[in-house]
């Protein structure tokens, strides 16, 4: 069996470079990539203790959150839709109406 | 009649209310006949009074007291010498010779007068303003006369004062008549200050200010007070005197009087106001024969004036100023009879000089009533033919003042030079400057009437043509006083010449205990001889006006140009009252302006500075409140804003910088709960 470390590790590390895409990158589509990466690094840990528990509870909840991205997704995009219709840049930087 | 003496002076005063109240919807004849009226019934009154008195037993001491009422109760206190007096001022009336002599004298002429100011002011505007301070006088004078105390007499003094302030300025739409009335109270005023602190120290002194009972003090052996005191008192009296009979240094006053109309210059500034001085110092008597050294005084300015005056006399043109140096004179005449101690004979020349001075005044009305306003001799001359009543009239008073016999100013100016001569307090050199007078007085007189009837006619064209005698209202008092300035003498004839002296013998009591010439001291002969050198300068002087002013009139002027310097110091009047204006009226004026200039600055300045200060406090507030008060609410708010800058870098507006806070947040919480 692969020990349940190494899932973690992964899962870890891939919600590392998440959040450091999503604080760092400017692109906001880049950034809508970062969020996927975030949760299915959650999705990778969710799977690792279902398998180390023997319990399928982990399983159902995973795909919550996979519809959930999904759902997600699609709104975020929406989203990026309406800013780009108003601000004419998909640039993360240039995005702030509630500077002071 | 004695016994309502009081009533003397009311009948006039009745006539003044009514013509001071209601005198103006009068008509003319009613203001004469109450007024000239009044004072008629006034002479007759006082003439039953002296009827009386004459009769009153011997034990009466030949004195008469009605006590009125007490007026100033003062209450007790501690004399100078330490004894306690108790001062009671009454107002009261008293009849003695002297006070005799002065009613008849003031009603008598106040009368006449009166008669005659009915034709002299007939077309006059306010006729019955003037017969109302006319009446006021004729009572002021009656108190003074008739008060049995200083301080009434004092009353009358400062009433006659104020009357004859008020006409004087009669003609008060004149700017020199409303001056000459000022000048006159004025200088009065401060003779009267003067009196005033005579009588106060007669207070201390005697505790008492009736006569009789500082006569009776005087003259009593046992009464031992300091020396200098009576002296002071007499000085202070007599300065009061100077300033209302109008001696040296307080006489200005009487020229400028002119500007009143003619019968107030002869009956207030001849007849009787003038002679209230002397009638003060002769019921000062007792008062002054304690003190030598007043007496000096009294008589070293009596007979300085005498001559001062005449000297001025001799060259002025207005006749009517003539007649007003003449007073002065003649009134410097009366002092040194008192000064030398010749009290009585002082009085009797008030009495004679009181019928041809008026006379005189009055004939001067006439003659300028006949040249229709004009006063200036030198454009009268001949009217002898034209005015013969008053011309006569005239040459009577003028023979009486220079003492031509047996006229009545020969027999009260002679008895003067005598005593003067021949008195205890007399001395040579007083009797030389009353001789030299009595020629100067001749002289100028006759120049007065030789230039104003005599010679050639040098009267104006048309002035000409009005001239006319004047009516009989004026006439008949010219007459009466010419009669009694012929008479007059008559009642005072000296016992030298074989007379009774009935007059210095009425006076007597008053004057007793006064050392009076002794009989056989220098003899009748130099009497005789005193009397016949008088007489001839009198003539002497009458001569040379006549030479100067008839014979060869151009003389005058060249009389005048040779004297120069001279002509022009007695023509300009000693320059005095250049020289009074210089020393003290301006300097008076000074002390106004730079009180004024005071109150204008500090006072005016110091009320408007409070103003000021007031205003700037206002200011200072506003000032405090926008700057002090705005600026620390506005920096409290400055200071928010300022704590804010921190703050507002960290609202970019960039959602990702959010996203960091939210990530360090959960690290730092996330290690906090690993490790705790």
């Amino acid at each position: 069996m692969i020990p349940t470390d190494y899932y973690i590790f992964l899962g870890t590390g891939l919600f590392i470079i998440g959040v450091i895409g999503v604080l760092t990158r400017r692109n906001v589509l880049i950034i809508l990539m970062s969020i996927e990466l975030i949760l299915n690094a959650v999705n990778i840990n969710l799977m690792a203790f279902s398998q180390y528990f023997k319990s399928v509870d982990g399983q159902v909840f995973a795909i919550f959150v996979i519809t959930d991205a999904a759902a997600e997704a699609a709104v975020g995009l929406g989203l990026i839709i309406a800013l780009f219709r108003n601000k004419e840049t998909v640039n993360a930087d240039e995005i702030d109406l509630l500077k002071w | 009649m004695l016994d309502h003496i009081w009533l003397i002076p009311i009948f006039p005063i009745i006539g003044a209310a009514i013509q001071l109240l209601v005198g103006r919807r009068l008509p003319n004849k009613a203001v004469s006949a109450v007024c000239v009226g009044l004072p008629g019934l006034s002479f007759l009154w006082a003439v039953g009074c002296f009827v009386q008195f004459l009769g009153l037993p011997e034990s009466s001491h030949h004195l008469f007291a009605r006590h009125l009422y007490t007026w100033l109760p003062a209450g007790t206190f501690h004399l100078s010498n330490g004894s306690l007096a108790n001062l009671n001022i009454n107002v009261g009336m008293q009849l003695d010779p002297l006070s005799c002599v002065m009613i008849l004298v003031v009603t008598g002429v106040g009368f006449l007068i009166h008669v005659y100011s009915i034709g002299y002011m007939a077309h006059e505007g306010g006729y019955y303003r003037f017969f109302g301070y006319l009446n006021l006088f004729m009572f002021s004078m009656l108190v003074l006369v008739l008060a049995d105390n200083y301080l009434m007499m004092f009353v009358g003094w400062e009433g006659v004062g104020l009357c004859s302030y008020l006409l004087i300025g009669f003609y008060f739409l004149r700017k020199s008549a409303c001056d000459a009335g000022k000048k006159a109270f004025i200088v009065n005023r401060i003779g009267d200050a003067a009196f005033l602190l005579g009588v106060m120290l007669m207070v201390v002194t005697f505790g008492t200010l009736d006569y009789r009972s500082i006569t009776e003090a005087a003259r009593n052996p046992n009464f031992h007070v300091a020396g200098g005191v009576i002296t002071a008192i007499c000085i202070l009296l007599f300065i009061g005197a100077t300033g209302k009979s109008a001696q040296i240094p307080l006489y200005v006053w009487l020229p400028d009087a002119m500007e009143g109309p003619t019968p107030v210059s002869a009956l207030i500034h001849a007849a009787t106001m003038v002679t209230a001085g002397v009638y003060m110092v002769a019921r000062s008597n007792a008062l002054f024969a304690l003190s030598p050294k007043a007496l000096a005084w009294v008589a070293g300015i009596g007979a300085a004036t005498a001559i001062y005056a005449a000297t001025i006399g001799l060259v002025q043109n207005d006749i009517k100023r003539v007649l007003a140096y003449s007073t002065v004179s003649q009134l410097g005449y009366m002092f040194l009879a008192c000064g030398v101690g010749a009290f009585g004979a002082g009085i009797f020349h008030l009495m004679t000089h009181a019928f041809f001075k008026a006379l005189l005044f009055l004939g001067a009305g006439s003659v300028i009533h006949a040249m229709s306003g004009e006063q200036d001799m030198r454009k009268m001359g001949a009217l002898k033919s034209k005015i013969p009543v008053t011309f006569w009239t005239m040459l009577i008073a003028a023979g009486a003042i220079s003492g031509l016999p047996p006229l009545a100013g020969f027999v009260s100016k002679d008895e003067i030079l005598w005593q003067s001569f021949a008195g205890p307090y007399g001395h040579t050199l007083l009797w030389a400057i009353g001789w030299i007078t009595a020629g100067l007085t001749a002289f100028y007189m006759f120049r007065l009437i030789f230039m104003t009837f005599w010679g050639e006619s040098r009267v104006e064209p048309e002035v000409a043509h009005h001239i006319h005698e004047s009516p009989r209202s004026m006439l008949n008092p010219l007459v009466t006083l010419a009669i009694l300035s012929i008479v007059g003498g008559f009642i005072g004839w000296p016992k030298s010449l074989g007379g009774g002296d009935w007059f210095g013998e009425f006076l007597d009591p008053v004057f007793e205990g006064n050392p009076a010439v002794p009989p056989h001291a220098y003899g009748h002969s130099m009497e005789w001889f005193l009397m016949g050198l008088s007489v001839v300068t009198a003539v002497v002087g009458i001569g040379v006006a006549y030479r100067m002013y008839v014979q060869h009139p151009a003389i005058a002027d060249r009389v005048a140009r040779a004297a120069g310097w001279l002509y022009n110091l007695l023509f300009h009047k000693y320059y005095i009252d250049e020289i009074y204006d210089a020393l003290f009226v301006n300097r008076v004026k000074d002390l106004g302006s730079s009180l004024a200039a005071f109150d204008l600055g500090v006072v005016d300045g110091g009320v408007n500075g409070v103003g000021w200060a007031t205003r700037m406090s206002g200011e200072i507030s506003r000032l405090w409140d926008a700057w002090v008060i705005d600026g620390l609410v506005n920096i409290l708010g400055l200071s928010v804003k300022i704590m804010s800058y921190p703050a507002k870098i960290v609202q970019t507006g960039v959602v990702q910088n959010y996203a960091w806070f939210i990530t360090a947040g959960v690290v730092v919480f996330m290690f906090y709960y690993m490790f705790h």
